[in-house]
């Protein structure tokens, strides 16, 4: 386990490596300087403005510049807001992504598995007919979609909640409903077909031969068992919600770190694009690094440090 | 005396021809079978038919004529759904739109379907060190963020069009497939068929693709079945977000992006709304298609 882990680790920090190489040549490859559009400056100030942030350097001693501000952490000063770092802006709205993305990922986690659950113990019944309905439509409406309905009907038509921003829990209603919809559906539907695998196996008709109380063998013999798939979707699923928080932000106009992103690219911000985009993947593959922990802690059966034999 | 016996094994092979009708026999036959499906695929192809069609009786030239005289415009017997910003009528909009992001979403799933096969076949088929190599490349892919690298991309793409959108978006949404496609082909090429065929020397690609890929052809099938809802939803939310096709070329996203005041969400709904339950409605038909598709593809689930 611990040789597995470690070389997680390492595979981790390479990855993190090459994502910030490429978006560091993406970047440079890009026709003209983030300067073009202010013609107002004289050549001096221009020679100076490039001078402060290092792009009068050949490009390899500004990749090392850059790798240096990654491993310190210091993305340097933002080129559309001179006065503010990108730390700062990173340390601004990570927190409100973090937010919202935790108490979606809650929300999600704790309906989709209520729902599944109950789904496969009625199965084919009123409850697994009304929860497999709301999976379908969970699954195939867009995030942005679901936004806007939910803005034109509570915000707007019934007026019982505020439209955008991200000040009160009332306000955090709407943008954790759009983003917790659709991975709600996806665990509900996994949850029941697992469950419903687990509840005919032989051991289930043993426990309730024992005289188990029903809530006893549903939460401690069936669910744990028909939770493994679950974590298994966990990565890919924390993926989803990271880049869905991107269209939600704008939508409720929160003030998170999609926001800044999705203005960093229309203003040609290259610090800002760089920072962000080296730490949301960084952020993403250190959370995938964690789910595969948490996936060979739970099931003793994988043998992680041997990846072949999986499908 | 030999005669016979061929005759006998042509009724063999009829026979079994009956008993194992082909892939598309049997999706009809699955389709059929369940209401859902079948109601779906029937919208679909009333919708798909409208906005394909469009053309024939709506007039393209008008559809980009801007009139200030006639903006936000209600619905009308003149324009079924009104008008938007620029007096463009929006059910000319919508039909426009609805083929633009459908045409995006099958080229990307087909695009990538093919990106994804080829990956998949060649790691499954070689396997060993060659498999191992294109897997841990792929571990990397997958963990990329991908909607941001399309952003990124989109940005920064000289001379951008419709053409190097859906290659931008293809090129981010094959990994899963080749994923699920390597794992069937690893077991595939441990089968006698794939050992006789390299015994009598066949090339590798012959094998591949016109030996191998035939008994895989369902997996694919209802892999992109199903992927086709989620890709056309990118596209539209990648639009929606200004990221997508290039101005000009309205999309459903285009039509839902105009929600963006109260006025006009509440106001102003029929240039938005008609769009946002559109893509709703073609979302649940391809998947309760996509459903049916899947359980034809795997017998134990078969309805009919």
């Amino acid at each position: 386990m611990a040789i597995y882990i470690v070389k997680r680790f390492f595979m981790m920090i390479a990855t993190i490596l090459i994502i910030a190489t490429l978006t560091f040549f993406l970047m440079h490859s890009i026709p003209g300087s983030p300067f073009d559009e202010e013609r107002t400056s004289n050549p001096t100030i221009q020679a100076n403005l490039e001078k402060y942030y290092k792009l009068d350097q050949p490009t390899h001693i500004q990749y090392l510049y850059y790798l240096k501000a990654i491993v310190t952490f210091d993305f340097g000063p933002s080129i559309k807001k001179p006065n503010e770092s990108v730390n700062t802006q990173l340390a601004r709205g990570f927190p409100i992504s973090a937010e919202l993305g935790i108490v979606s990922i809650l929300v999600a986690v704790l309906s989709g598995i209520t729902l599944g659950t109950f789904a496969a113990l009625r199965h084919n019944g009123i409850i697994d007919y009304g929860a497999m309905t709301f999976a379908v439509i969970g699954i195939s409406v867009p995030n942005f979609v679901l936004a806007t309905l939910l803005i034109q009907q509570f915000a707007v038509n019934l007026q019982w909640l505020p439209p955008a921003t991200w000040s009160s829990p009332k306000h955090m209603i709407l943008p954790t409903l759009a983003l917790a919809t659709g991975p709600t559906a996806i665990i509900a539907r996994l949850t029941r077909s697992s469950m419903l695998e687990v509840l005919t196996q032989d051991y289930m008709k043993m426990a309730r031969a024992k005289g188990l109380s029903p809530f006893r063998i549903v939460f401690r013999h069936a669910l744990r068992n028909a939770l493994m798939p679950i974590v298994t979707i966990m990565g890919t699923m924390l993926a989803g919600i990271l880049t869905g928080t991107f269209v939600i932000e704008r939508i409720f106009a929160i003030p998170g770190m999609g926001k800044y992103f999705v203005e960093s690219i229309n203003n040609r911000d290259y610090p800002v694009i760089m920072g962000s985009t080296v730490f949301y993947s960084a952020f993403l593959v250190f959370m995938l690094f964690l789910v595969d922990i948490v996936y060979g802690f739970l099931d003793p059966r994988i043998k992680l440090h041997r990846k072949e034999g999986d499908a | 005396m030999k005669d016979t016996v061929i005759v006998d094994e042509k009724q063999l092979i009829a026979k079994e021809k009956a008993n194992n009708p082909s892939l598309l026999r049997t999706i009809w036959r699955e389709i059929t079978h369940d209401k859902m499906a079948l109601g779906s695929l029937i919208i679909l192809i009333i919708i798909l038919l409208s906005a394909y069609l469009s053309p024939l009786y709506i007039d393209q030239e008008a559809q980009h004529r801007v009139n200030f005289l006639n903006v936000w415009k209600a619905p009308s017997a003149e324009h079924w759904l009104g008008t938007d910003d620029g007096g463009r009528d929006v059910f000319g909009q919508l039909m426009l739109g609805t083929r633009n992001s459908f045409t995006i979403g099958f080229m990307v799933t087909l695009i990538a379907g093919l990106l994804g096969l080829t990956y998949g076949l060649i790691a499954g088929f070689y396997g060993g060190k060659i498999d191992n190599i294109m897997m841990r490349i792929l571990d990397f892919l997958m963990v990329l963020p991908s909607t941001m690298f399309i952003i990124v991309f989109v940005v920064i793409v000289p001379n951008y069009t419709v053409v190097t959108f859906v290659l931008i978006m293809s090129a981010f949404a094959w990994f899963g497939k080749a994923r699920l496609i390597r794992s069937r082909a690893l077991q595939e090429r441990e089968l006698d068929y794939i050992n006789a065929s390299r015994t009598l020397g066949t090339p590798s690609l012959k094998i591949m693709f016109f030996e191998m890929f035939p008994n895989l052809s369902s997996l694919v099938i209802v892999n992109m079945t199903l992927t086709l809802a989620g890709n056309i939803g990118v596209e539209t939310g990648l639009t929606f977000l200004g990221f997508g096709l290039p101005s000009g070329t309205p999309s459903l996203g285009t039509l839902i992006s105009f929600a963006r005041t109260p006025d006009i969400v509440q106001n102003k709904w029929w240039v938005w709304l008609p769009a946002a339950l559109l893509i709703l409605v073609m979302m649940l038909c391809i998947n309760y298609i996509g459903q049916a598709v899947k359980r034809a593809s795997d017998a134990r689930q078969r309805l009919a």
